[in-house]
Formats: C-alpha cells, structure tokens, sequence
C-alpha cells in the first residue's frame, strides 16, 4: 500500500523524468563504451540545445491542450529564409555588415508569421490543432522546397554560424529562452490564461480571460521558437536546406510529453521539458555509441514516447477521480 | 393477490456525492398510468433513467411482473419490455420511418441457407405500415423522418416503442413540441394503449394533462417521494404545495438592507430567437432580484446574453447608464460584472486547477504590471489568504490541492470568492446552491445578504423557490423566453410563481 502511494505521488511529478536520466545514465555508463566521459556529455548537452528550445516553444503550446506539428517545417522554411540572404558572394545582403543581423531577424519574423497563422486558425476559426499544423507542416516543408529550387545554401558568413558552432554561445540562448518561457509561464497573466485554457476554455471564457489572443500568442512563441533553434543548427550544420531537421518532429513533441507535460492539456513546465529532452538525447548517444542501426534507434524512441503518452494518459485519469 | 406489472423498493441514487434519489419506492399494475411530477431537478429523469436501463441504482431493487429487473443497458430494458420515449426525440432525420422503426432488427430473409441474410424489404414494409396504422398515422413508412411534424415524430417514436411489444412505456415531456390537436390525438392513443394493458409512466409539467391521462400520481421533491396515490386525491393545489413543499426545513438570513432607488442594471426590450423575447427589467443597487422559471425557460440564457456568452439579436442593456451590449466578456468584467454559472464542472472551475490558481483567474489583471502583465505573486497571495477565511473555506483545503478534491459546497466557494476578489457591482449567480449541503446554502445566502448591503445588485437565478422567497427582494417569473409576473416582498406567493411558470401547458390543455 505505502509503496503503491509513494509509485503514485512519483507519477504526478515532475521529477519522475529527472529521476529517469540519472537511473539511464548510470546504467549506460556501464553498458556503452565511451558514454561516461566530460567529452560525450558535453556533446551530449550541446546536441540537445536546438530541440530544447523548439520543445520549450512546444511547451507552451501543449499547454493550452493544442499541438503544433509544424515546428520542424518551420525550421527548414526559417533556415533557407535566414541562409538565402547571406550565403555566397551574389545574394542580397552579401558582404554587408548587417547581413547577420538582417538574416536573424527575416528567420525569427518567418517563424512568427506561420505561429501566428496556425494561432489564428486554432483560436479564431476554432479549427482542431492537429490539422491546423499538420497542413501547415505540408504547405511550408513544399513552398521550402519549391522556392528554393531543392538547392541548399552553404558559405554562410561567420557571425551567423557563431551562435551554433560556439557551444558557450548555444547555450546562453537557450538558457535564455528556456528562462522567458519558463518566466512568462508562471510569473506573468499570460502564463497562467494559457494555464487556465488548458484545463478548461469554457471557464476561463467566462472568467474574462482573452483566450484567443492567449492561444495566437502560444503559437507565435512556438514559431519564434523553432526560428531561434533553426539559428543553431544553422551553424551546427553550416547550411540552409529545405529539409533541415526533416525527421526530427516526432522528438520535438515526444521529449515534451516524456518531460511529462500533458497532452490534454493544463499541466507542464519548461524545466520538465528539460529532462525530457535530456532523456531522449541520452537515449539516441548512448544507442549510437553502442553501434546500433538508425531504424532500431528509432524503433526505441518509439517505444519510450509511446510509454511516455501512456503514462500522461494514466495521470490524467488519476486526476479525474 | 395481484403481482403488479412494476415494483421497485428503496431505490437511491448519488451523483459525485450528492444524493439525487433517496428511498425511491413505486407500484405499478398492468395498464395503468402513473403521472410523475415535481420540480426541475426532483429526480424524475433519474428515476426513469433508472427503469429504463440508462442508469444502475446506487440501492435498491425492481422486480418486473415478479421477476427480478435490474437493466444494466437501453437493450436490457427493451428486451425485458420496457421501452422509453426521451424528451428529446431519439429518430435519424436522414432515414425513413421504417429504417427508423427497425433499425435495431430488421426483418430478415435469405435464398438459401448457404447465402448471407438481407433485409426482407417487403416484411419491413407491410410490419411497418402495420404499426403506423395502429398509432393511426397515415404516412408511408418510405417516408424520411425529416419531412413530419413534430407530433407526427412523436407517433413514429411510440410505434418505434410499439414494435419491441413493450409491458410499459415510460414517456418523458411527450407534449412539450406538440400542438394543441396533436396533443389530442396523442392522448386517445395513449387511452388506447392503456386498455390494451399497456402501462405507462408518464412525466409531464403539464399538472392537468397528468390529471386527465393518469389513474395514479407520484410526487417527487429533492428525490424523495413526497406523495404517492390515485388522481383524484390530488387536486392542482395539493399538487403545486407537495412539489415546492410547504413545510421549510430550510433557515434563511434575514435581509439586512434595503435596495436603494438607484437604478444599476437597466435591461431593455432584449430578444434573441429562439431564447428569449422582450426582456425589460431594471435592477436596483443592493436589490436582490429572483428569477425564477421552469428548465428551457430561458433563465440561463438571459444570463448568458447579459453577461457576454452568447449574443442577442436586439435590446440594449445598460450599467450604471453605460452601454454594455456590444462588450466582450473580459470587458464586462471590468465594469463590475460577475457570474456564477449553472454548472462548476462545466464552466465555473477548472477542475484540475488548485484552488489558488482558479481563485485569481479573474482579478489577475489588478495584480499585473506592465506590457507583459507581470503577476505580484506575493500581493496576490496575501490577498487569496484573506479571502480563504473571508468565505470560510474548509481548513483542511489547501490553497495549493486541486479544487476537484474539495466538497460541492466549498467548490462553490471557491467560485464565489474568484468573483468577490473583484469586487463586483452586479453579480449574476446562476443556481449558486445546486447540490451542496444545507451548511454551506446557509452561509451563500449569508453572503449574498452582505453583497447587497455594501450596495452590489444581485441577479439570483433558482429553481428552488424557497431560497428564491427567503432571499430576495423581488422576484420575476420567466416562461417560454418572456416574462410572465412580477412579484414585490410584500406579494411573495410560492404558489403564485408556480403557476405563472406552469400556466401556458395548463391553458392550452384544459
């Protein structure tokens, strides 16, 4: 009985994931060769920084109980936007000391523009999330790809590939954003109306909360969000491509429920969503490192967010009682 | 001795705690009609969910012609001879009379015993005109629901219950939609059926429709049968005092103010079809104003309009001298408006939410600071903590334990005291003491007394017509979206304002 308790108490909490990392970490510094060194953690911690900060924009969406899937596409959308202006000799900003500022701003306002098409349809036209974004997913994936010809754009200027390369640098962002997000959620009337949302729209319609503006703003944050990681990996990988980041959707909403934010809504938190994306990144090094094939990486992942929606599915039961 | 047709013995129902029916019992013998009335909210439709297998009783048993009964589904039910007739029309507009008739077992036919079964096209005809010929509606069973009236459905819905060969027929509002012929014809068909020893339950508002079509009556308050015998013990006025209940069990705070003269909610010829009609009132500050009516009188919708949730299609709607019709719900707020709605579940909390966070949902923009709206937590909290021994919140509620983990009475407390941090000037509370236990009514009335004294106006919307008398200052009768009296302290009259709520289904019935 005391034992079915405490299981039950460790279930509603946020911590049961951080638990999680260490118990996996411990166990696969015995099982995978190289795993427990200052050089792969510290690869470990700078690999997850791009999916930490578009799982915090995904954060505050899941929160409202929305979904936004288009995350990924906009990463793409934004990188070959940022990476057009700047990259070689000929393109429009080429050469000019603004180039990379310019170029930030142009990504970050891409992001924002489809958050606030896909908030819009959501909040406004009352439109279900998951179709809102997934259609959006499609539509921004093929106009990356149909404007650009499929054509990548390398040789990009050195200060835009600053933020990414640098490690340090990398981690002051997301730092930074992490910190905002995780800010505006529970210090500012803006977090607790998504809150508020989240667990019951009709009440908090009621109480005099704005909810649809609440909901565009989620949105445009998520957009904004994956604009910023799309800097990162931007100078991770020293190019902008239509399909940058292609396969990694089903990471970005996985880590954020494995952190053990709900996907119905009302219950999450970014520093969750930390552990969460912990946990997953371990997972993928450590497999790697034990020379596993990509397919049955994914195969695990698979496994574990599965469990990770089933454990969310059983707190939210439990919550019913 | 006689077995009756249906016997059912301490039957009880609880729904989140709170005892809906208690100590049902009801006798019934075969071809006999017995009438079921009471207030909205007595426990008539549980009760007949229960016999008619939508609802499992808490306690209790039912036997059925002296076998045990005790349905677990609609199906159940139907196959032990029980057919129910909802309210709400159960037919498929898209289908035609006989798909509708049949839909849960059609005739079958097949060529031979090695080939699937179809439908035998020609049974399902000829069964299905048999029966519209027995409820005497001369339509062709090819004919889609969509194109028959409303008292033309409601004779597809009893052949439908026809075609199950039922021992008892429960029939819930049967009359509501129906015109006054249609009515008529209804009701011979319903004599016919009870001479063929069909018996019926039969739920109605309408009191004299219940005297001209049933042997029997059963009086239902608060979920317990409060009368029980032949129609003609009953008169309208035994009738109309057994369902509001004469003896008050209940205490009510004396009121210890007086309305002023000044006028703080002016409501002016508002209408939305469909809902409500040319609704004009006016609201005094610190009056308390019942509003009374039956369900679907339009009560809560005319909440809902004054309050921004849904729209109106014309009328103008005033505080303070101000226009506030073309407002949205936040805005509203902000000039002093609050409401407590029908249903905490629904609308009212978030349930998973502590106590804490659905407490400030409302006043949170009063604690923030700045384009970004940055909370004052600690302001905030201090002040949360002083309205917690404001309402006298239980002392085992935490402020942090979800609200869900709370009793009815302190959950309402809750949203009470979410409203009061705002310190509203007219505060619309729709049935604020539905379900919660005789204490904690007290300490709402309390409450509600106080608001009034320190100059709020309060709309008082309520089924229970005791409170209503107990606590207001003045009381308006809604019926079918319009409203029908007025009644000063002075006038108070339970069962005048029961009869202004009845009185349409009695006039056109007589």
């Amino acid at each position: 009985m005391r034992y079915l308790l405490v299981a039950r108490s460790l279930l509603r909490s946020g911590w049961l994931t951080c638990i999680l990392c260490m118990l996996y970490a411990l166990i696969m510094a015995m099982l995978a060769p190289g795993f427990a060194s200052i050089e792969n953690f510290s690869n470990v911690l700078v690999a997850m920084l791009p999916l930490m900060i578009v799982a915090t924009g995904q954060t505050a969406v899941l929160i409202t109980a929305g979904i936004d899937l288009s995350v990924t596409s906009v990463i793409a959308l934004t990188s070959v936007a940022g990476a057009s202006l700047v990259s070689g000799d000929t393109s429009p900003l080429s050469g000019s000391a603004l180039a990379t500022p310019i170029a930030i701003l142009a990504m970050l306002a891409t992001g924002a523009l489809v958050g606030m098409i896909n908030g819009s349809c959501v909040a406004w036209l009352r439109m279900p999330a998951f179709v809102v974004t997934l259609t959006m997913m499609m539509f921004a994936s093929g106009f990356a790809v149909w404007t650009t010809q499929s054509q990548s754009y390398s040789e990009l200027p050195a200060s835009l590939l600053f933020l990414g390369k640098n490690g340090w640098a990398s981690g002051t962002v997301a730092l930074l954003v992490a910190f905002s997000v995780h800010f505006m959620l529970h210090r500012t009337r803006l977090g607790t109306s998504l809150f508020a949302i989240g667990h019951n729209p009709e009440t908090a319609l009621v109480s005099g909360v704005r909810v649809q503006w609440a909901i565009v703003i989620a949105y445009v944050i998520c957009g904004c969000c994956a604009a910023v990681a799309s800097v990162l990996i931007l100078g991770q990988l020293e190019t902008g491509s239509p399909v940058q980041w292609e396969n990694n959707l089903l990471d970005v909403v996985g880590a954020t429920v494995i952190g053990g934010t709900s996907l119905y809504g009302g219950r999450g938190s970014v520093l969750w969503t930390f552990f969460g994306v912990l946990l997953l990144t371990l997972i993928d090094n450590s497999l790697n490192l034990m020379n596993l094939s990509h397919f049955s990486i994914m195969m695990i992942k698979g496994c574990v967010i599965l469990l990770a929606a089933f454990l969310d599915t059983l707190r939210h039961r439990e919550e019913d009682r | 001795m006689n077995v009756p047709l249906l016997q059912v013995e301490q039957i009880g129902k609880i729904f989140h705690g709170i005892p809906v029916l208690t100590d049902v019992h009801l006798q019934l013998s075969a071809g006999s009609t017995m009438g079921i009335v009471g207030e909205n909210g007595a426990g008539k439709s549980t009760l007949m969910n229960i016999i008619g297998g939508n609802l499992t009783p808490d306690s209790g048993r039912m036997q059925l012609a002296g076998d045990n009964y005790a349905p677990r589904t609609p199906r159940d039910a139907e196959s032990a001879g029980v057919a129910f007739i909802h309210q709400e029309l159960n037919l498929f507009p898209n289908l035609t009379i006989a798909d509708n008739l049949f839909l849960t077992g059609y005739p079958r036919t097949t060529l031979s015993k090695f080939m699937l079964p179809r439908i035998d096209q020609r049974q399902l005809l000829l069964q299905s005109a048999c029966l519209l010929e027995l409820v005497g509606l001369s339509v062709s069973p090819k004919q889609r629901v969509e194109t028959l009236s409303a008292g033309e459905r409601q004779l597809v819905e009893i052949a439908k219950a026809l075609q199950l060969k039922p021992r008892l027929i429960i029939l819930d509002e049967p009359t509501t939609s129906l015109s006054f012929k249609e009515r008529l014809r209804l009701f011979s068909l319903l004599d016919r059926l009870s001479n063929d020893g069909i018996a019926m339950l039969y739920i109605s508002h309408a009191l004299a429709d219940v005297r001209r079509l049933c042997d029997a009556i059963l009086v239902l308050r608060d979920g317990k049968v409060v009368g029980q015998g032949a129609v003609e013990e009953f008169n309208n006025d035994r009738l109309v005092s057994l369902m509001v209940g004469r003896e008050s069990t209940q205490q009510f705070p004396q009121r210890s103010s007086q309305p002023s003269r000044e006028i703080a909610l002016q409501v002016e010829n508002v209408s939305q079809p469909g809902t409500v009609k040319d609704i004009t009132f006016s609201l005094r500050h610190g009056e308390v104003l019942g509003l009374s009516g039956l369900m679907g009188s339009g009560r809560t919708e005319l909440a809902r309009i004054l309050f921004g949730l849904e729209p109106m299609s014309s009328g103008q709607i005033k505080l303070h001298g101000e226009h506030v019709s073309h407002l949205s719900v936040a805005r509203r707020i902000e000039k002093g408006m609050a409401m407590l709605t029908e249903s905490r579940r629904d609308d009212g909390l978030c349930m998973h939410a502590s106590v804490e966070s659905n407490m400030s949902l409302v006043v949170e923009p009063k604690f923030s600071r700045g384009p970004l709206g940055i909370l004052s937590k600690a302001r905030l909290a201090a002040e949360l903590r002083q309205m917690k021994g404001k309402i006298q919140l239980d002392r085992n509620a935490q402020l942090k334990s979800p609200v869900q983990t709370l009793s009815g009475g302190n959950q309402q407390k809750v949203v009470l005291a979410k409203w009061l941090l705002n310190q509203p000037k007219l505060f619309i509370l729709d049935e604020p003491t539905r379900g919660i236990d005789v204490g904690a009514k007290f300490e709402i009335y309390a409450l509600i007394d106080q608001l009034a004294a320190s100059g709020a106006s309060i709309l008082f919307i309520s089924s229970e017509l005791e409170e209503l008398v107990g606590v207001c200052d003045r009381i308006l009768v809604m019926r079918q979206g319009e409203l029908k009296d007025e009644l000063d302290r002075s006038e108070f009259d339970v069962d005048r304002i029961m009869h202004a709520s009845l009185q349409a289904n009695q006039e056109n019935s007589a």
